[in-house]
């Protein structure tokens, strides 16, 4: 069976003022349709690096990367990117950011009420509605964040890419959004490659937990299956042998076999 | 001083806001007063203000093309200065965007600008008159390229400085050309463009004083050259109040408007 994702024996390389730079070599990764993939390694691991490749912000230097069978080539709506630090567009409302998403997939097919109501719709999956005419200035930076998830929801893509959307957050609201996120991704079953560095984050969302050597030429060092059943809860899992021992897993990869004397 | 009922505070924060301009002022006048005490050629500050007066009076009468009221010619001046200013906009603004969103525009035109932007604007006067064999379009054209440099150079600015964010928001989306340039750059340039505007017309309105002097006709700047040939001291210094607060109140409600236009500010 295809992978619905694909990479094969990606290379990465930036060619920077002190010379060629290698951040990523050989990486081979297949995803499912449906899966929830974490990214996880030290910084500078490249573990961005995968994503970009992906959304097609960033073009290979070798190896091939396909997406529900065919060539990725540059970004595209089919692909929505979460970004970290939400990088809405602050002359435009809640509303007026997800529409902008919503036009370019839609545009040529429906009409200005029916992307409407896919906008509000989209920010509704997320509790947003009271804040659909608000502007992101006057929001919360949790909400900002919903709003780029709604926005990138919005488009229905065949995968989300998210480059550590919660980093930027608070505890609490942190876990508040991953609670979310869980059950928006249960009901869309939407695939997800998220690339994060918080292990608790990445046993409690995923399904597979990709862990990355450290950089320069960085690869994928192992891959964890998380066979915790769903929907889980954070409280119940908090004591639970099985996430425990996933969570030790990942702890040992980065703190024992990769560790990164701090840069 | 934590005692102070808010009435106080307030009243006190008033005292603070007015009190130091109202001594620069009184002294300003108290220096023009010294100086018109020793110079009899200089008018006293209360003279002045009466030849205000009569001045203000009337000021739109019309005793043919020589001798207009003073109102008629702000007025002139103000229209040759929306003229110049209103092309350069009109050119200088979509110039801007092309140099900043384009390197090889940059590239090309970078040492133009660079060269000519230092000129003083009067020295186009002559070339003006040259092409345009008329006065009052060679003013309009010494306006124009007197303020067309800083809204070039700042639209280009902005258009440099978009965030990058918002630039891979536009890659991610797929969004066209036109769009980037309508949702994203224009919205995101427009504080930039918004200094240009208020520095460009800064420039204007300094340089349309010098340019009537020169080319004649109805005018501020020329008013002020009849009256130094009519010896009228006080009007000449009459008309360096009107132009310091016609320039004054341009740059507060350019200001004001940017700040609406201001997107990070808020």
């Amino acid at each position: 069976m295809n992978a619905y994702i694909q990479l094969d024996n990606v290379g990465m390389q930036f060619n920077t003022k002190r010379g060629p730079f290698i951040a990523l070599r050989e990486v081979d990764l297949h995803i499912q349709k449906g899966e929830f993939v974490s990214i996880i390694g030290h910084s500078g691991c490249g573990k961005s690096t995968v994503l970009n490749l992906v959304a097609g912000l960033l073009d290979a230097t070798s190896g091939t990367l396909l997406c529900a069978g065919r060539e990725i080539r540059g970004p595209g709506p089919d692909r929505a990117v979460v970004f970290q630090n939400h990088s809405l567009l602050p002359w435009l409302t809640c509303t007026g950011n997800v529409l902008l998403a919503v036009e370019q997939v839609f545009g040529d097919k429906e009409s200005k009420a029916q992307m409407l109501e896919r906008a509000h719709a989209a920010l509704e999956l997320v509790h947003l509605t009271h804040a659909n005419d608000k502007f992101p200035h006057e929001i919360s930076g949790g909400m900002k964040q919903r709003v780029g998830i709604a926005r990138a929801l919005a488009m229905e893509p065949k995968a989300l890419l998210m480059d550590e959307p919660f980093g930027a957050l608070d505890a609490l609201t942190r876990a508040h959004l991953q609670d979310e996120l869980m059950s928006i991704c249960a009901a869309t079953q939407s695939t997800v490659i998220m690339v994060t560095h918080d292990v608790d984050e990445a046993v409690l969302l995923s399904d597979r937990i990709v862990m990355m050597t450290n950089g320069p030429s960085a690869t994928v060092g192992e891959i964890l299956h998380v066979e915790l059943p769903r929907p889980r809860e954070r409280l119940q899992l908090a004591d639970d042998a099985a996430y425990n021992h996933y969570r030790h897993e990942v702890l040992t990869f980065l703190y024992e076999k990769h560790h990164k004397t701090a840069a | 001083m934590s005692t102070l009922n808010p009435t106080a505070e307030r009243f006190k924060a008033i005292a603070l806001g007015t009190v130091p301009p109202a001594i620069g002022l009184g002294l300003f006048i108290l220096v023009w007063a010294l100086v018109s005490a020793s110079t009899p050629t200089i008018p006293t500050p209360g003279a002045t203000f009466v030849s205000a007066v009569e001045l203000f009076s009337d000021p739109f009468y019309n005793k043919g093309p020589n001798d207009m009221g003073i109102g008629w010619n702000i007025l002139a001046s103000l229209e040759r200065v929306a003229i110049g200013f209103g092309l350069a906009a009109l050119i200088g603004i979509p110039l801007g965007f092309i140099i900043g969103r384009f390197r090889f525009f940059n590239d090309m035109l970078a040492p133009i600008i660079s060269l000519l932007r230092p000129v003083s604007p009067l020295a186009w006067l002559p070339i003006g008159l040259l092409v345009l064999q008329k006065a009052e379009p060679a003013a309009i054209w010494v306006i124009f390229i007197s303020s067309i440099w800083p809204m070039i150079i700042n639209t280009a600015v902005g258009v440099t400085r978009v965030p990058q964010d918002y630039m891979n928001v536009a890659r991610v989306l797929n969004l066209s050309e036109w769009k980037i340039v309508t949702r994203i750059l224009l919205p995101a340039t427009l504080p930039y463009v918004m200094t240009g505007v208020r520095l460009a017309i800064g420039v204007a309105w300094l340089v349309i004083v010098a340019a009537e002097m020169l080319t004649g006709g109805i005018g501020i700047g020329f008013w002020i050259w009849d009256e130094w040939n009519n010896l009228d001291v006080a009007h000449i210094i009459i008309a360096i109040f009107v132009v310091g607060i016609i320039g004054l109140l341009l740059e507060v409600l350019l200001t004001q408007l940017a700040k609406r236009f201001d997107y990070d500010a808020r």
